[in-house]
């Protein structure tokens, strides 16, 4: 359990999180969505004692990080990618960190062996993949068997292989009964991984909320038409009040009108359908939710 | 916790395992074993030259600080050592992942200052005791000439008074001041390699803290130099590497140190020097976000 309240944090002239509160429950994936440059980060940092807030407080497990008397038994984390020296091999990193909270040496085998690595584990970490990094990481944060497990883009870098290894994972430490939390910018990734969903955009809180009505709640939903007649569909769409934006692929998709209206309108000028789709994405509901909370856009 | 795999043991995370990590992490990057064999090739291979050359025209006035001479070579390596222990944390994240571990980050200082200081020291005085005893045997076998012996030859009388100034062509740890220096040697060596973690502590990079550790060894004195004599004389015997200067001598102060403390005062305010850049360096990695 993992709970945040009115937690800010503002870097200079930037607030980087603000007044954030929000709950991780056990037995769960919850993942923090949110774009890129949004606080995520920031708020595991804060999660973890790394960064101090300048107001409010997080705590795990009901206390505080820095009060946790064996850390790494109770909370493990994966924050960014690459915190481990190159020189150092992947089981002298386990094994320094397994000293600290008294885990036994033993311990540092079994992760070793859950993420895959025991091939590999004498060789310096400075010659690891991305992705043989992100699982070293994950690694290190499964070494104290903890309770409540943080992972920041954990899936950055890794093959597709790895990222179902990932969600697979991500699965099986929730259905224990652990408590996980996953951030990621990718919503895609999101609505297969996580069952909750704790949204922020520009550091503030969005939403807090199930994935399925996270989608549903969206009122940007769209349909995804294909057709031999498109300009001919295009203009009757127009004309009904539709939005219609063409896709490179020559499929088109309309906002505005409801797939069944769309499909009522073609059949009544004898236009041809070959796909009729609505979508409703998570992607569309996460755009139109943070739009106005983007701290960086595109150059477009 | 529900899900440890073993039952956690009382307490909580302290020193004991800090320190114990910190052995870890010390023993298990390369940089390490290279900065201490390159401190030892400094230390012990600038005492043999410093002896091997000398030829029979040459009055030694200091046998003992003639061995010793390679300290001032190997505080560069080691102090790197000294910043790496901090800054390399920095410079690849583990800092992260130490401080995850270890919350409470005076425990986390506090380990890397005994284990990396408990190193240094025994490291320190090996290296002394080897110089001084390689160095000594050079001396010896060449038939050095001491500043006594020159001395006599000249046919002075020497005052009664100060007999005991003058140097043997090369000393053993019997002869006063002898074993002290030698020690002392050591202790500076290690307490500059504690300096350079302090100071890694508080600019958190390896480069810029090496440069602040060069600039305090090497940099300073010549800027003291250059200041007018009085003011270049009031402040030369607070300096580092006059204080260590004086700390791996017999006897006699140095020509550029004028009014130089004493070795065990120099030491001491060389160890608050030390004392303090750790403060300081403590307060803001407990400050700071990491």
């Amino acid at each position: 359990m993992i709970e945040a309240r009115g937690l800010s944090k503002r870097f200079g002239n930037v607030v980087a999180v603000d007044d954030l509160s929000f709950d991780v429950r056990p037995g769960t994936v919850t993942g923090f969505l949110g774009p890129n440059g949004s606080g995520k980060s920031t708020t595991m940092r804060m999660i973890m004692a790394l960064d101090s807030p300048d107001s409010g407080r997080v705590t795990v497990s009901g206390r505080p990080y820095h009060e946790l008397p064996w850390p790494m038994r109770e909370v493990g984390g994966l924050l960014e990618a690459r915190s481990i020296h190159p020189g150092r091999s992947a089981r002298a990193h386990l094994l320094t960190l397994a000293r600290s909270n008294a885990i036994a040496r033993a311990r540092v085998d079994d992760v070793l062996e859950l993420v895959g690595l025991t091939s590999v584990a004498g060789k310096r970490v400075g010659k690891f993949s991305l992705g043989m990094g992100q699982r070293l990481g994950i690694a290190a944060a499964l070494l104290g068997d903890p309770g409540v497990l943080l992972f920041d883009e954990p899936v950055n870098g890794l093959d597709p292989e790895g990222i179902r290894w990932v969600r697979t994972l991500c699965h099986t430490l929730a259905g224990e009964g652990r408590t996980v939390f996953v951030s990621s910018h990718l919503m895609a990734e999101m609505a297969l991984t996580a069952d909750h969903l704790v949204v922020i955009g520009k550091g503030k809180l969005i939403a807090e909320t199930s994935v399925a009505d996270f989608v549903a709640g969206s009122s940007r939903q769209s349909v995804k038409v294909r057709t031999p007649a498109p300009h001919q569909l295009a203009d009757a769409v127009t004309d009904a009040g539709g939005t219609v934006i063409s896709d490179p692929d020559g499929s088109m998709n309309i906002t505005g009108l409801a797939a069944s209206e769309v499909g009522e309108l073609a059949a009544s000028l004898g236009i041809a359908l070959h796909e009729l789709t609505p979508v409703a994405s998570l992607e569309d509901a996460f755009m139109e939710l943070t739009d106005e909370a983007v701290e960086f856009r595109g150059g477009s | 916790m529900p899900f440890a795999t073993e039952q956690p043991p009382p307490g909580r995370v302290g020193l004991r395992r800090a320190m114990a990590a910190e052995w870890t992490k010390l023993w298990s990057v390369r940089s390490t074993t290279w900065t201490l064999i390159g401190t030892a090739v400094a230390v012990v291979g600038l005492c043999a030259l410093g002896t091997g050359t000398v030829s029979p025209s040459d009055i030694i006035d200091d046998p003992t600080r003639r061995s010793l001479i390679g300290v001032f070579l190997g505080q560069l390596i080691f102090g790197v050592l000294g910043v790496l222990v901090m800054s390399a944390e920095y410079g690849t994240g583990t800092i992260r992942a130490t401080l995850s571990a270890i919350p409470r980050r005076s425990v986390v200082l506090t380990a890397k200052v005994l284990v990396f200081g408990a190193v240094a020291l025994v490291v320190s005085e090996v290296l002394a005791f080897s110089a001084f005893a390689l160095g000594q045997a050079i001396l010896s076998a060449k038939h050095a000439v001491g500043t006594k012996a020159a001395a006599q030859q000249l046919g002075q009388k020497i005052p009664h008074s100060i007999q005991g100034l003058l140097a043997n062509g090369s000393a053993s740890l019997g002869q006063a001041g002898v074993l002290r220096a030698v020690v002392g040697a050591g202790l500076y060596l290690a307490v500059l390699g504690l300096l350079a973690l302090g100071l890694a502590t508080i600019i958190r990079h390896t480069a810029g803290a090496i440069s602040a550790f060069v600039g305090v060894v090497l940099v300073l004195p010549l800027i003291v130099e250059a200041l007018p004599t009085d003011l270049s004389n009031a402040v030369a015997r607070y300096l580092p590497a006059n204080i260590g200067l004086v700390m791996f001598s017999t006897q006699g102060v140095p020509d550029r140190v004028a009014s130089a403390f004493s070795p065990w005062t120099g030491f001491a305010l060389l160890v608050l020097y030390t004392l303090v850049t750790l403060g300081i360096g403590c307060w803001v990695l407990v400050r700071r976000d990491a």
